[in-house]
């Protein structure tokens, strides 16, 4: 069991939950995920290590709460239990310093982001972080970014904080002013948003580094799920990435593997009958 | 039948028993075991059909030599105990061996009483032990003496369940780290339900606790820790981290939803247990499924498929029937269950729908031209001979690789071209005390000869560490 040390609300449905794991907080470097699973029976789910604390044995967990196991999740209270945290897992970031960095965080991307940002500000880059969030509630972790961050922008569709529209708009006069123009793009959120990041870089070749959330189950490369095609090449996301070049990356096929499960889908038999078998003859 | 001796001629003349079964059309149906395993009286029966022969042919043809003569005779005895002694000494888990060994091409092969007729059923009868031997004997209780040396054990497949069981039993104290959250590596992940009940896995793994095997899951070897930690912090090691990497078949169409790997597959159904109606874990289910490959791994996919609701079931293989990897057992049980065999097949391209599901599969026929280097001859494609199989689900079981996972992350081990860790004879890697077994070392092998691995290493283990 792994207790669950806090948990809090930072943004309407997403938790952030802090958990012991002191061998995973001890070998974590930023860019890796764990995969837990509440309870036995329950669902692998992976989750970005947003932050993780050497000395307390903790890591940080920013879970929005989705569906059934991510809503599990989130409802833990502080002194209850996880029964399996696996990881660090996934290739880290690789982190340099190349001068001007733009982070931009879609929804709960944001959370993903974060522990990015930090590591490209700690080897002294100068980040700016642009938030993308539906209204002003859900523009999470805004204080946070800000205290390593050199600028964090605020997009929301709705206005109600910073600037009105999408996170492309506010990357698109960062890419075009000559005097802030970054040498690489960091890029976490849903599917369409990074698709349409990548696009917009396309052009000036700025490097666009995304990061990948394909369904997975073990994580450890061992089931092939999570097979992305990046640069006409079958990559585990689990292993390969998460992170990849945005540009190589078939944005398409990722956004269709990942509706796989949704809406029964999956579940193509014609007579639907046949999956409950014959009567009991006994 | 009388207890006293039997004449050989009397023995001759006992005929080969039957294993009990489901019935087909109703296993295909549901989840549960197919053999039911020997009665007391037909497993007495059986094992007074060994000739007791001095040569011992059986004994050569198993990996782990089991001392075949000695554990039939027990049984014909009807003493279980001694019988089950036997098998404790000699191999270390009889209740999987039993029901996942390829018999007809080790001891059975062998047996001499197959050169006229049907070998002695060791397989069943070694099950029937096991089984009863669960259910009889009491937990095994630590050794007494217990030595002052520690052991790391590298995931939880029969290698790594092995080599723990003996070195508690010689009295150190052992550690097994699994990367996934349950025990059994490819016991508990790949092999389904129907050929191998998941509570044979548990009770093996209850025995090994009950010995002081101390299980540490969610571990990855090679991120969680590496395994220089490990030997700061351990005696020995032994690594059994399998080769569990799926191949796929580099054809177009591949990433298509309904596209798995069998690892995928087998572990979404077993390990996650999505075939259960309340599994929170989804699996793609069709009308045609269509599973490429021709072992044992082709064979649970095409079944399980058949018992998700599939019509038809087909396995597409591009050698011939007598190429086939898989247990002769588990082909004869496919058929019966209506899974259709469609051989000397290539797949070509996968093609899908809008919605970016797979529709169909472009496949090439074969035929059977010069023996490659297994020895098996090799298929060659007849041209203009491309035919489209509609298909909902696609299974690929074409094999699996060595996992880089812990490797990468520890370059002071050799390994040899395709990634598999190498060992001298007695199991131990260019690390000293580092010691290594199982498909991580072999491929892709067998149940068996992983054991067997993690019981020489054991050994190896125990002289390394009495020497240190
Ligand atoms: C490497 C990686 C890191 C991740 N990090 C985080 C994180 O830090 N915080 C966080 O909240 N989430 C993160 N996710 C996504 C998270 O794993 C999924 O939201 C979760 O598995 C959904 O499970 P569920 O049972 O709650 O929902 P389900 O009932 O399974 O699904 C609900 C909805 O979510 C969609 N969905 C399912 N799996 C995924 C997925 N992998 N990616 C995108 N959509 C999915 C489904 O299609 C469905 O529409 C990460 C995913 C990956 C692969
Ligand atoms: C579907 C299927 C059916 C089969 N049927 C048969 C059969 O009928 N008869 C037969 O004899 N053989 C069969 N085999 C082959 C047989 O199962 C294998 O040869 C055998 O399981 C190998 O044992 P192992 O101990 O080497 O590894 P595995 O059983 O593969 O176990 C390795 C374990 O190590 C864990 N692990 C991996 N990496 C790490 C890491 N970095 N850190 C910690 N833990 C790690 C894995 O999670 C796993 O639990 C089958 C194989 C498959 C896939
Ligand atoms: S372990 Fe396998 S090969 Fe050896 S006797 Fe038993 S069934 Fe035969
Ligand atoms: S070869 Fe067959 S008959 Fe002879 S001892 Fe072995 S099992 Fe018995
Ligand atoms: S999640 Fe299984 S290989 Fe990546």
């Amino acid at each position: 069991m792994y207790e669950v040390i806090s948990n809090e609300l930072i943004a309407p449905g997403i938790h952030r939950i802090e958990v012991r794991a002191p061998r995973i907080a001890a070998a974590r470097l930023p860019g890796q995920f764990v995969i837990v699973r509440r309870g036995e029976g329950d669902e692998r789910i992976p989750l970005t290590i947003a932050d993780a604390d050497t000395q307390a044995g903790t890591i940080t967990l920013i879970i929005q709460a989705i569906g059934e196991g991510t809503e599990k999740l989130a409802a833990i209270e502080p002194g209850g239990g996880i029964r399996d945290v696996a990881g660090p897992l996934g290739m880290p970031t690789g982190i340099e310093k190349v001068g001007k960095v733009v982070c931009v965080g879609g929804g709960v991307g944001t959370a993903v982001l974060f522990p990015l940002a930090k590591a490209l500000a700690d080897a002294g880059n100068h980040v700016t972080a642009i938030i993308g969030a539906r209204s002003e509630e859900f523009a999470m972790l805004r204080d946070e970014l800000a205290e390593f961050c050199d600028e964090v922008i605020v997009t929301t569709e709705d206005g109600s904080l910073g600037i009105k529209g999408f996170v492309t708009a506010a990357l698109g006069e960062i890419i075009e002013d000559p005097a802030r123009r970054p040498e690489a793009i960091y890029a976490v959120g849903p599917v369409p948003m990074m698709a349409a990041i990548a696009e917009q870089t396309r052009p000036s070749g700025i490097h666009t580094i995304v990061s990948l959330n394909p369904i997975m189950v073990d994580g450890t490369g061992m089931c092939g799920g999570c097979r992305v095609t990046v640069g006409g090449e079958i990559k585990f996301a689990c292993v390969d990435g998460p992170e990849f070049d945005g540009h190589l990356v078939d944005f398409r096929e990722l956004a269709t593997r990942q509706q796989a499960y949704c809406d029964d889908q999956h579940c193509r038999l014609a007579d639907a009958t046949a999956q409950t078998g014959p009567e009991d003859d006994a | 039948m009388s207890d006293q001796e039997l004449t050989p001629k009397e023995r001759m003349a006992i005929e080969r028993t039957s294993m009990p079964e489901q019935d087909p059309a109703r296993r295909a149906t549901n989840f549960e075991e197919v053999n039911f395993g020997l009665d007391e009286e037909s497993a007495v029966r059986e094992a007074k059909r060994c000739l007791m022969c001095k040569t011992r042919q059986c004994v050569d043809g198993c990996p782990v030599a089991l001392r075949i003569p000695e554990f039939l005779e027990a049984v014909a005895n009807r003493d279980f105990n001694t019988a089950a002694e036997i098998l404790r000494v000699d191999n270390a888990l009889p209740a999987t061996t039993g029901r996942v060994c390829p018999q007809e091409v080790q001891c059975e092969e062998v047996c001499v009483r197959g050169k006229k007729g049907d070998p002695v059923a060791i397989g069943w009868l070694e099950r029937f032990v096991a089984d009863w031997a669960a259910e009889n004997l009491p937990n095994p209780a630590p050794p007494d003496k217990k030595t002052a040396f520690s052991v790391a054990i590298v995931g939880s497949g029969p290698s790594g369940l092995t080599a723990a069981g003996e070195l508690a039993r010689m009295g150190h104290s052992v550690t097994v780290f699994e990367a996934l959250h349950d025990s059994g590596g490819v016991l508990r992940y790949g092999i389904p339900e129907f050929r191998l009940p998941k509570r044979i896995v548990d009770a093996e793994v209850a025995c090994l606790e009950s010995l002081g095997v101390k299980f540490e899951f969610n571990v990855i070897v090679g991120k969680t820790i590496t395994v220089s930690q490990i030997t700061d912090e351990f005696d020995a090691c032994f690594i059994g981290n399998g080769a569990g990497l799926p191949m796929f078949l580099n054809v177009p169409g591949e990433n298509l939803k309904g596209v798995y790997s069998s690892n995928e597959y087998l572990t979404r159904v077993n390990l996650m247990g999505a075939y259960k109606p309340d599994s929170p874990t989804p699996i793609a289910t069709g009308n045609t499924a269509v599973v490429f490959g021709g072992g044992n791994t082709a064979m649970d996919s095409v079944r399980t498929a058949k018992r998700l609701g599939s019509k038809r079931a087909v396995i597409a293989y591009r050698r011939s029937r007598a190429e086939m990897p898989a247990r002769n057992e588990e082909i004869h049980h496919a058929e019966e269950e209506g899974i259709e065999f469609m051989l000397l097949v290539s797949p070509l391209e996968i093609f899908g729908g809008d919605d970016g599901w797979v529709k169909s599969v472009r496949l090439q026929k074969m035929e059977l031209g010069e023996p490659d280097a297994s020895g098996r001859r090799r298929p060659v494609p007849i041209a203009g001979s491309e035919f489209v199989l509609e298909a909902d689900i696609l299974v690929v079981a074409i094999g699996t690789r060595a996992n880089p996972l812990l490797t990468a992350a520890c370059p002071e081990l050799k390994l040899n071209k395709w990634g598999n860790i190498e060992t001298d004879e007695n199991q131990m890697t260019s690390i000293p005390g580092v010691f290594a077994g199982g498909d991580i070392v072999r491929g892709g092998a067998t149940v068996i000869l992983a054991m067997g691995d993690g019981k020489r290493a054991a050994g190896a283990i125990d002289q390394y560490l009495r020497t240190k």
